[in-house]
């Protein structure tokens, strides 16, 4: 199978996956940094190149609702959005996960206001971690590109819906080399179209939406946890079989340089990849250090990365959003509490970096790394949550 | 019994219709209406003004009501001309 190799951003790599996913219907309102992303599609409906009934909404409120309508009457449905549009959809994301939707959002990781920024963090996409929906992070556009195919067949598999994210401008608006897939195979992957029911099928009616008191909202949250919980043995089969058929096998998180490492960071989206260069110019001056990415964050694989990670002597967790007087930040809380289990309880330091698009360079990344070595050799920790670039 | 979350169909669906029917509402009163029919002249004005159709009528006459559904909010009794309508504690058992 020939793969067709080129130079895309990451909302064009998005894009392009919508277009080979070909949805029943795309609702939509714009918003910086993801706006291209519909914009860019909306030019394939006008082309005729998909057979999408696009709904240009009044807000994103207004396009998720729609979406839910129509993932309810039983289409395959898409939309994209960032930061306040993700925020505004709040509501209705977990309405669509109560239903168990199949949706999935191409979402661009932008700070929440205020004060007003467009550019990264993954504030975003955290405020919704429990809004039941599966959420993978991206590392650039090629992996946005692989992950949007395979959230498609996730969703309809787990009957859940699905978040895939990028990092705002730094992947959402970065030319970079994209394999692409040829339509057919991408349509052959996805397969056909599943649904939890169907609200059109007159013959056998359904109600959706009706009041659920105390004797049956809490037996229906459950069934919707349990959901969560059995998407995990089907995000593993995807990411194998995209492996298989197309090169690059996918997991819940990827361990570089990781089997004999001393010292690893964590980290989420595109920061994983600067720290990987980090990594290799460490290794080569004798540190045993290494990179754990964790690309699915809902549902949370606490088993697999506890095993993954018991044998490290000392970890950073990096988080870029701040918890605001939590005990840490998300990705620090589950990190910490899943190792809280294990036997050798590894030392787990937190750094919130990046807030509102701040860059993120090599040089701070080695520094965190030099302190996890100097925490081991001291045995003592000065602090366990620390602020990465900002100014005091 | 109530069906657990292990038989609920997937995504709260309601799979028979007009199920509200089986819902019966009525334990959310705290006062319930007794209808004197000594008194009770049928001017169907409880039946009217009623807001959850919960005065049984038939024949054109009033036959009780639907504690079912009753919510007890007592416009009924407000309403009846012939002060024939009264409202008791249902936490006394009346
Ligand atoms: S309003 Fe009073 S008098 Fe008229 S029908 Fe009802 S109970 Fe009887
Ligand atoms: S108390 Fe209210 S709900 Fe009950 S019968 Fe009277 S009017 Fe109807």
């Amino acid at each position: 199978m020939e793969k067709i190799i080129m130079a895309k951003t990451g909302n064009e790599s998005m894009a392009e996956a919508m277009r080979q996913i070909n949805p029943d219907v795309v609702a939509a309102y714009p918003i910086t940094p993801a706006t291209e992303v519909v914009q860019i599609f909306s030019s394939f409906v006008a082309d005729g190149l998909v057979d999408t009934e696009l709904v240009l909404a009044e807000s994103e409120h207004s396009a998720l609702s729609a979406c839910v309508g129509a993932a309810a009457a039983g289409g395959r449905v898409m939309t994209s959005t960032a930061s306040q549009g993700l925020a505004l959809m709040h509501e209705v994301l977990f309405i669509a996960a109560g239903l168990r939707l199949p949706i999935v959002i191409c979402e661009v990781n932008r700070s929440l206001s205020g004060p007003i920024n467009i550019h990264c963090d993954h504030s975003d996409t955290m405020a919704s971690r429990d809004s039941g929906w599966i959420q993978i992070y991206s590392e650039n556009s090629q992996e946005a590109y692989d992950n949007t195919i395979q959230a498609m067949k996730i969703a309809e598999k787990a009957f859940l819906p699905a978040i895939v994210s990028v990092d705002a401008f730094i992947i959402s608006h970065s030319m970079e080399r994209l394999e692409v897939l040829p339509d057919n195979e991408v349509q052959k992957f996805i397969g056909e179209h599943k649904k939890p029911y169907d609200l059109l099928d007159v013959d056998n009616p359904i109600t959706l939406g009706g009041l659920d008191l105390q004797d049956f909202f809490f037996e229906h949250k459950r069934g919707e946890i349990e959901a969560m919980k059995e998407a995990k043995p089907i995000i593993i089969e995807v990411g194998k079989e995209y492996g298989e058929k197309f090169g690059t096998t996918y997991g819940f998180f990827e361990e570089y340089m990781m089997e004999d490492a001393d010292f690893a960071i964590i980290a989420l989206g595109s920061t994983a990849g600067t720290t990987k260069v980090v990594v290799d110019s460490l290794r080569k001056k004798g540190m045993k250090v290494g990179l754990f990415k964790i690309r699915v964050f809902r549902p949370f694989p606490f088993e697999e990365i506890k095993k993954a990670l018991e044998h490290i002597k000392v970890i950073a967790v990096l988080d870029r959003v701040d918890g605001m007087s939590s005990f840490g930040s998300p990705v620090f809380h589950e990190i910490r509490s899943c190792l809280y289990e294990s036997e050798t309880k590894p030392v787990i330091t937190n750094y919130i970096y990046g807030l509102g698009g701040r860059d993120i360079f090599p040089k701070e990344i080695e520094g965190v790394y030099k302190e996890l070595e100097e925490i081991a050799e001291k045995g003592k920790v000065k602090n366990l949550i620390n602020y990465l670039g900002v100014r005091e | 019994m109530k069906k657990g979350w292990k038989e609920l169909p997937i995504g709260t669906q309601i799979t028979k219709p007009g199920s509200s029917e089986e819902f019966k509402t009525g334990d959310w009163r705290t006062e319930k209406p007794v209808i004197d029919f000594d008194n009770c002249i049928h001017c169907l004005i409880c039946w009217v003004y009623c807001p959850d159709s919960s005065v049984n009528v038939s024949d054109g006459k009033v036959t009780g009501i639907d504690y079912d559904f009753c919510k007890g909010c007592g416009i009924c009794a407000e309403e009846c001309p012939k002060d024939a309508i009264s409202m008791h504690s249902e936490a006394e058992g009346e």
